[in-house]
């Protein structure tokens, strides 16, 4: 059994949303990854079982061309014969895939947290409903099974023994249509943590009150290397844009503290913060449903709290 | 420019989410419908360029006919026309989804479909490429600022930090993400131009996906409560000792 994996890079190295494709992918046969790069991170891909590498130089297509990544992900299937192809529940990850699925006529199941083969063409699985607030157990007839790995819920474990790596350099041929969609990507502004991969996130809601609230959690973050998340509402309301979402249709983060400061916890904001290693609420409500998912709770005023918070901070 | 945008039925969930007791889709006994976030800002958007353009915007959803309340919260916001492709109750998976709206698509002239990038509830991420492939259109997707051209579309989105942009031709699908715009309250007007107007309908057949679903359910969570700390500030040198502890002080 041959399985493909589309492994994204960050950096040089793979990243750890592919990596955890990639051990969901072991347990389904052969590994073999496709990365569309200069170079092929080969050690840190055999440490985690995969015995070929794809490597599709940008020289063949320049620039993300999903629909081209998709098209090359289905040719190299159909020739390894590949029994499943799979990829990382990322924004790519997703897209390619779907693509592969358009291409092949073949159906694709989003966010997979378990892939279990059932004989012949058939695989049982579970996935993300509802951002990962639901599981749908479901059964995937298909001679080719194209999944993407919840990027939360599956995770990275490199192989008992490592691979012995063999990279093979992949020209692939392309329709003009398949590269009419291509990025043209802008560099990301000047400094600052992104949150998606901030280490703290100072979390706002309905209870900063206003626009002119989010001084004092600005502060806090600063002070702990940090940034400023805000719940739906926040951005409803237009008080904050909508790039510093946390929850469902924002951004997923995965911080090792999350400090949501007046936010009742709606579930789809329980969605975005559920990568959180430990959470802490601030909120006058000792009923509100963030302190079901939080660790720890102060029970209070945050307009009260955080400035003490900052004072006691900055005095050590 | 005449634009469809497609939109989907789904319920309204809040503080708390939990199936029928066989498994088969969300209890929405204690809840509404509302359509999907990511496909309200479509609507908008659709209506903001018709503004700017001229034109017409078609909303279309596929779903029971109770989804005409959807329908008709589109029109509130400005859209022109509806189109209610009719199901008996049964899901529609991605590929049928997408094959019963590439009909539609085929029947009128449409220059530019919009659709959210993902349902809410299924959480698909397929049905807007499915049905570029199927109309041989290019696509993009989970696009968050969309303007016009020359004859095309520039669309622009970020992963992981970098802005993308991606100048697509004409015709084209595109899915949208929440904060691509703001969805504006629809007006008193609106609302009463939305009450009376036709919805037009058709009945696709439905057609099986190669994925089954069998049943759904609520993760395993742990049921616990937050440890309290204290009360306002006096919890605040607790607050600090766990801060610390965490290892969040540098």
């Amino acid at each position: 059994m041959s399985v493909l994996v589309l492994v994204e890079l960050d950096g040089s190295a793979p990243a750890d949303a592919s990596l955890r494709a990639v051990s969901l992918a072991r347990s389904l046969g052969d590994v073999s990854a496709v990365v569309f790069a200069d170079g092929a991170p080969a050690d840190a891909l055999a440490a985690f079982g995969v015995a070929d590498v794809y490597l599709v130089e940008p020289s063949a297509l320049e620039g993300y061309a999903p629909q081209a990544w998709g098209r090359v992900l289905a040719g190299l299937a159909s020739e390894a014969g590949a029994t499943a192809v799979l990829a990382a529940g990322t924004d790519r990850g997703n897209e390619v895939l779907a693509h592969v699925g358009a291409i092949t006529g073949l159906p694709m199941a989003a966010n997979c947290t378990v892939v279990t083969p059932d004989g012949g063409q058939t695989h049982r699985i579970v996935r993300h409903r509802w951002a990962g607030l639901l599981l749908e157990e479901a059964v995937m007839e298909a001679p080719v099974a194209l999944f993407t790995a919840a990027t939360d819920a599956v995770a990275a474990v490199p192989a008992q023994a490592p691979a012995t790596v063999q990279v093979h350099v992949h020209k692939p041929e392309l329709a003009e249509a398949d590269l009419v969609v291509r990025a043209v990507e802008a560099p990301a502004s000047a400094g600052g943590v992104s949150l998606a991969s901030a280490r703290v996130v100072v979390g706002g809601g309905r209870g900063v009150g206003g626009p002119d609230g989010f001084a004092p959690l600005e502060e806090l973050a600063t002070l702990l290397g940090g940034v400023v998340g805000v719940s739906r509402v926040v951005t409803s309301e237009g008080w904050r844009p909508h790039k510093q979402q946390v929850g469902q249709t924002g951004t997923k983060i995965t911080p090792q503290l999350y400090l949501a400061c007046g936010i009742s916890g709606a579930i789809q904001h329980i969605a975005g913060c559920a990568g959180a290693k430990n959470v802490i609420a601030i909120n006058t409500d000792p009923g509100a449903p963030i302190l079901a998912r939080a660790d720890y709770a102060v029970i209070g005023d945050l307009h009260q709290v955080i400035p003490a918070l900052v004072a006691a901070l900055r005095a050590r | 420019m005449d634009i469809l945008v497609g939109v989907k039925r789904v319920p309204t969930v809040g503080g708390k989410i939990a199936v029928t007791p066989d498994g088969q889709e969300v209890d929405t006994r204690l809840s509404g419908f509302s359509i999907s976030p990511h496909e309200e800002c479509a609507v908008e958007e659709a209506v903001q360029i018709t503004e700017r353009e001229g034109g017409s915007v078609t909303v279309l959803t596929l779903g029971p006919e109770a989804a005409i309340e959807q329908l008709r919260d589109a029109l509130a916001l400005g859209a022109h026309r509806a189109m209610l492709l009719e199901t008996d109750g049964r899901e529609f998976g991605p590929i049928a989804t997408a094959a019963a709206i590439a009909a539609e698509v085929r029947a009128h002239s449409y220059d530019l479909v919009l659709l959210g990038n993902e349902a809410a509830d299924t959480g698909d991420y397929q049905v807007g490429i499915r049905l570029a492939h199927e109309l041989g259109w290019p696509v993009a997707t989970g696009i968050k600022n969309l303007s016009l051209s020359g004859d095309g579309v520039l669309a622009r989105r970020e992963y992981r930090g970098v802005e993308e942009a991606y100048q697509l031709p004409l015709p084209a699908v595109i899915t949208v993400k929440e904060g691509i715009n703001l969805p504006r309250y629809p007006s008193l007007p609106g609302r009463l131009r939305a009450k009376r107007a036709t919805v037009d309908r058709s009945a696709p057949e439905w057609a099986a996906d190669g994925v089954r679903k069998e049943v759904l359910r609520v993760p395993a969570t742990s049921q616990h409560q937050a440890t309290v700390l204290g009360n306002g500030v006096d919890a605040v040198p607790e607050l600090v000792r766990v801060l610390d502890e965490l290892g969040v002080l540098s």
